[in-house]
């Protein structure tokens, strides 16, 4: 059972309280994109063995979306952040480095 | 001319731990910026509380404030103050970025009482319902099986369950059902 700590309202709430909402990060392409940049935007995900950023949703809860990084070997949760964020926090990517060392995921690492 | 009706009739299923639909009550979803002056001085005005701290419930008699989210507030008052305690709000709140519904008849309210209540939500629940989990005053939004509902308790024994109307008839069978056997006594 996966559990992670809501950002928003601070409950630790288990993943039957949760919606997944896929990938993290990102970008979204749209008129104008070149159509392979469109394509990647569409169809192309990350699907690592270990170090992994996902959207959340505490959907029986609060409601909030937030942003998740755990590792999809182990299940370990390196830590939840804000929705309202390009990038993971600088204290996770670190606090990740010293348990994964030279980890990466697209261009964070 | 249509009567008002509560969701259940006031149903109620009793024993060592007694479920009972709770009447009327007037409930009002408030999204704004809670840190606003106004937005607290009107919540107070209108429910006699004042405002609760992240997850936090605070009651007086039927009414009171209830944290839901960051942005969000659920004000409990008499089910016949709902209409004008929303006109108060949009009055106090003019101008600013605010949205304030009278959600009264969306919603039911089902009480969980006496020896058991605890264990008898936990059957049917994911949260930690334990006191250090959900102590009093603090207002739990989870799910009860399969529909989300808020929980809190005000004396650490007696619980009120909100969820919505349409899903009442649903959430007091499973919690009658629950109530049926005594737990173990470990909650
Ligand atoms: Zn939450």
């Amino acid at each position: 059972m996966l559990t992670l700590e809501c950002p928003y309202c601070s409950i630790q709430a288990d993943e039957t309280e949760l919606h997944a909402g896929g990938e993290a990060h990102l970008k979204r392409e749209t008129v104008g994109s070149l159509d392979n940049d469109f394509e990647d935007y569409l169809f192309m995900r990350e699907n690592p063995k270990g170090v992994h950023f996902e959207r959340w949703r505490h959907v029986a809860g609060c409601g909030k979306w937030f942003h998740a990084a755990r590792c999809t070997m182990t299940l370990e949760v390196f830590g939840t952040y804000s929705a309202q964020t390009l990038a993971p926090p600088k204290d996770l990517r670190e606090k990740i480095s010293t348990k994964r060392p030279g980890w990466t995921w697209r261009a964070f690492s | 001319m249509s009567n008002v009706t509560s969701a259940l009739n006031g149903r109620e299923v009793t024993g060592v731990t007694t479920i009972r639909e709770g009447g009327f009550r007037g409930m009002i979803t408030l999204r704004g910026d809670l840190s606003n002056a106004n937005l607290k001085k009107v919540c107070k005005a209108v429910t006699g509380v004042d405002m609760p701290a992240q997850r936090g419930v605070n009651m007086h008699g039927e009414s009171g404030l209830a944290w839901m989210s960051p942005d969000e507030l659920l004000l409990l008052v008499p089910h016949d103050a709902a209409d004008e305690s929303v006109a108060k709000i949009d009055a106090a709140l003019n101008g600013t970025h605010y949205l304030a519904v009278n959600v009264s008849d969306a919603r039911a309210l089902i009480t969980v009482q006496g020896k058991g209540a605890r264990e008898v939500l936990a059957r049917v629940c994911p949260a930690d319902l334990r006191a250090s989990g959900l102590p009093k005053g603090e207002m739990r939004r989870t799910r009860l099986a399969q529909v989300p509902t808020a929980i809190w308790t005000q004396d650490g024994d007696d619980f009120a369950v909100i969820c919505f109307r349409s899903v009442a008839g649903y959430v007091f069978d499973l919690l009658a059902n629950a109530a049926k056997t005594p737990g173990p006594g470990l909650l």
